[in-house]
């Protein structure tokens, strides 16, 4: 797997510099003309997000009359009136409270199906594996119009239960992918050696592998909290009751109502507050994420 | 050794393909049926009407313009994205100062919902509260167009924030494939007398071609689905100047109840979708370069 695979550490010193006049300048030159590139780009890419951070805290007047300037009295209320008023502390509670078990069940789900898959060879193995990677393969707006009925008929549109079950379902292809690549790295002696010792079937998974598992099941753990927590399309087609709103949902439609509330800072608060906890979560498992990455790549 | 191992497969495999086969293949097969339907979702039976709906399709202009802007995406973003991001990435993997930070701040926008990345971005284009048009008069930049609002422009100004949100995830992607390049390529480049470029065209490109088509794949779905960021900025607008097969379809199917007529655009979509994937492993296929 990739994971191994992949040098733990990148080639960053420096070339070295050539020592001749010309051929130094010129390299000289190059390598500003890099750093030219690379800061540009950069600042194109921090300075909105700082400009969102910053404009939060403003007032709308200012917002209006001095977009680039900084807030000259810091507007918490700006927060405080979209938390309450424009309910996205609702919105931010009915993501937590569909995200949190749909990210549970997904990872104990896809492990138990990845152990499986990778540890106990039966018939029809391999054609449930490639049953389940073959949902990678399908764009979502694929099912967008049975999904919507089948749940009607459920009896589960616009509940929280039958968003959760939809979250898990198309979580599964990829982290079931993930994770029988992960399982079957995994050195099988302490495996082998629990299952002569007799040991429960049941207790080796949970007290043996999960564990083993753990860093696998963190990488697969984070990439779902980030397409789960920006999930859009299926809440926006599934969860038309305001009052369920997850939070992209509550953000595009306090988009979507500005030109009649007219409370640009609180917009701008949203926004923050949408932002604030996969940006933590990345911050916080970046090394998880980029590595996960390259297991997506053929080499994987 | 696997004494009894079928109590143990049975109940681990059950919840997984009970929730995936019902949640997310029977919709998928479900929709290859309400494709050949007039279905309104009013009534129970639906009318089969066989292929009637892609013959519509293909005389609805809506479809076609949908599909044209499609198009668009999919023959730009790759371009500029795979570009830009193959450009960084080489220069961040042959050392350079700041590597470590350029990687992590790069990939930031890629983590933001496309929704709060749609609403950051209709902010910045504002033609009075935002940030754009004043910048680009500090230059002396007059007569702005009004961006989002301007048909001519809209689109690729969506295309333009996809372009900033994109660029980081695959650069990190590349960086991940050349980091398995060995280090004793470079040097005997180095020894050979190649210069940087040389080094990037002769060693590192054809190294990472199968990255290369991976990501194209990847950004050709994402440039023929492209729904929320679409639906955030300009809900296809203006006048229609934005809108995509992903918009169009959930306009048909859940605004005006046409769902077997939605559903006809969503399978249609799919096989462009697959069509043009399957297109570029096989126009980009070369024998795989071991190493």
């Amino acid at each position: 797997m990739a994971i191994e695979g992949t040098r733990e550490q990148p080639v960053t010193e420096h070339t070295p510099l050539p020592s001749g006049g010309w051929e130094r300048t010129k390299a000289l030159f190059f390598r500003a003309l890099m750093h030219l590139f690379l800061g540009i780009w950069a600042v194109i890419v921090i300075f909105p997000m700082l400009w969102v951070l910053y404009t939060s805290l403003k007032t709308d007047q200012e917002i209006f009359f001095s977009p680039w300037s900084l807030p000259r009295v810091m507007q918490w209320d700006n927060f405080f009136r979209a938390w309450v008023k424009v309910n996205i502390g609702r919105y931010f509670l009915n993501s937590l409270v569909v995200v949190v078990p749909s990210l549970i069940l997904t990872l104990l789900l896809s492990a138990m199906t990845a152990y499986v898959l990778a540890r106990f060879p039966f018939p029809g193995n391999r054609a449930i594996l490639y049953l389940f990677i073959s949902g990678m393969m399908f764009p979502v707006f694929l099912g967008l119009v049975p999904l919507f009925f089948l749940l009607r008929s459920l009896d589960m549109l616009n509940t929280f239960v039958g968003l959760i079950l939809v979250y898990i379902g198309y979580s599964l292809p990829f982290s079931i992918f993930f994770l029988t690549g992960f399982f079957r790295s995994l050195p099988s002696e302490l495996h082998e050696a629990a299952i002569m010792d007799g040991a429960n079937q049941y207790t080796i998974f949970f007290s043996i592998m999960l564990p083993l598992a753990q860093p696998g099941l963190v990488t697969i753990g984070v990439f779902n909290f980030l397409g789960m927590w920006n999930q859009f399309i299926l809440p926006f087609v599934l969860m038309s009751d305001r009052k369920k709103y997850v939070l992209t949902q509550g953000l595009a439609y306090m988009n979507h109502q500005q030109y009649y509330l007219n409370d640009w800072s609180a917009l701008f608060a949203a926004i923050v507050v949408i932002m604030v906890p996969t940006l933590i979560v990345y911050v916080l498992f970046q090394g998880q994420i980029q590595r996960g990455l390259t297991v997506g790549a053929l080499k994987g | 050794m696997y004494r009894g191992k079928y109590k143990l497969i049975i109940p681990f495999l059950l919840p997984a393909l009970v929730l995936y086969g019902l949640f997310v293949l029977y919709p998928y097969a479900q929709a290859m049926y309400i494709s050949l339907t007039d279905w309104s979702g009013l009534t129970a039976e639906k009318d089969f009407v066989g292929l009637r709906n892609f013959g519509r399709l293909l005389r609805d202009e809506y479809f076609w313009n949908a599909l044209k802007n499609n198009l668009i995406y999919l023959v730009s973003l790759p371009l500029v994205v795979i570009s830009l991001a193959f450009f960084f990435a080489f220069v961040v993997t042959r050392g350079v100062a700041l590597a470590k930070f350029y990687r992590v701040v790069f990939f930031f926008p890629q983590v933001m919902s496309a929704v709060a990345v749609g609403v950051l971005w209709n902010f910045i284009y504002h033609p009075t509260i935002g940030i754009l048009n004043s910048f680009l008069g500090l230059f002396g930049i007059q007569n702005l167009p009004a961006w989002l609002g301007d048909p001519n422009v809209a689109l690729p100004a969506v295309a333009a924030v996809v372009i900033w949100q994109s660029v980081g995830f695959y650069m990190v992607f590349f960086i991940a494939g050349m980091e398995a390049i060995p280090e004793t390529f470079y040097e005997v480049a180095r020894i050979a007398g190649a210069n940087r470029w040389q080094t990037f065209w002769r060693v590192t490109l054809p190294l990472l071609w199968e990255n290369t088509r991976v990501a194209l794949v990847y950004l050709a779905m994402g440039a023929l689905n492209m729904f929320t960021i679409t639906q955030t900025m300009t809900e296809g607008g203006p006048s229609r100047a934005t809108e995509v097969l992903s918009i169009y379809l959930y306009k048909n199917a859940f605004t005006h109840s046409r769902f077997g007529y939605g559903t006809a655009i969503a399978v249609a979509l799919f096989l462009i979708v697959l069509a043009f994937s399957m297109l570029i492993m096989r126009a980009t296929a070369r024998e795989a370069v071991e190493y």
